[in-house]
């Protein structure tokens, strides 16, 4: 799972048919500090997270889990919300 | 699997159901010399690790949710053993 900040919406009215009802945001990866860090990606929404939120999210064939039963073709999920991130580096 | 050290850990109200009752943790993945590997991930505890532990980290979807006795669930990694000491060949490093 990564850490990210939702920084926009993308909407495609003509998408394959199993996607039908998703939303999907615009996610920039950040590092716990809370830095910019990678590529931005596009993320398939199971939680209901809003612009500039800080989320997790998650990658791979899992990223069509949340949406179970129906089989949903995403590759990248948002699956939480953060609240805080609680960091201590060793000196 | 990836050798990584805990160093934190998320707070989330609003997550996947899957997810509640188990630390989602920020790992640092690590190189054999110490070194951090990359930018640090977020996994889902199955071992019940704390900040500071040196962990074996599972990065693949079905080996995070089975260890966390959560399969069929958006988990794509998890933190699965604790490292004792790695033992390295002469000249390697």
């Amino acid at each position: 799972m990564f850490l990210g900040r939702v920084i926009g919406c993308v909407w495609a009215t003509a998408k394959n048919p199993s996607l039908e009802g998703l939303r999907f945001l615009l996610v920039q990866p950040v590092t716990p500090e809370l830095k910019k860090t990678g590529k931005r990606l596009v993320c398939a929404d199971s939680t209901g997270a809003g612009a500039g939120e800080l989320v997790y999210w998650v990658r791979g064939r899992e990223a069509g889990m949340p949406f179970l039963p129906k089989q949903v073709p995403a590759d990248a999920t948002i699956v939480g919300i953060v609240d805080e991130v609680q960091v201590k580096r060793p000196c | 699997m990836l050798i990584g050290r805990v160093i934190g850990e998320v707070v989330a109200t609003h997550k996947h159901a899957s997810h509640e009752g188990r630390k989602v943790l920020v790992v640092q993945p690590l190189n054999l010399d110490g070194s951090d590997r990359g930018d640090a991930v977020l996994a889902l505890d199955a071992v019940d690790a704390g900040v500071g532990d040196r962990i074996l980290l599972a990065t693949d979807g079905w080996a995070a949710s089975s260890a966390t006795g959560r399969p069929q669930s958006p988990i794509d990694m998890a933190v699965i053993g604790f490292i004792d000491q790695i033992d390295v060949l002469p000249g390697v490093l």
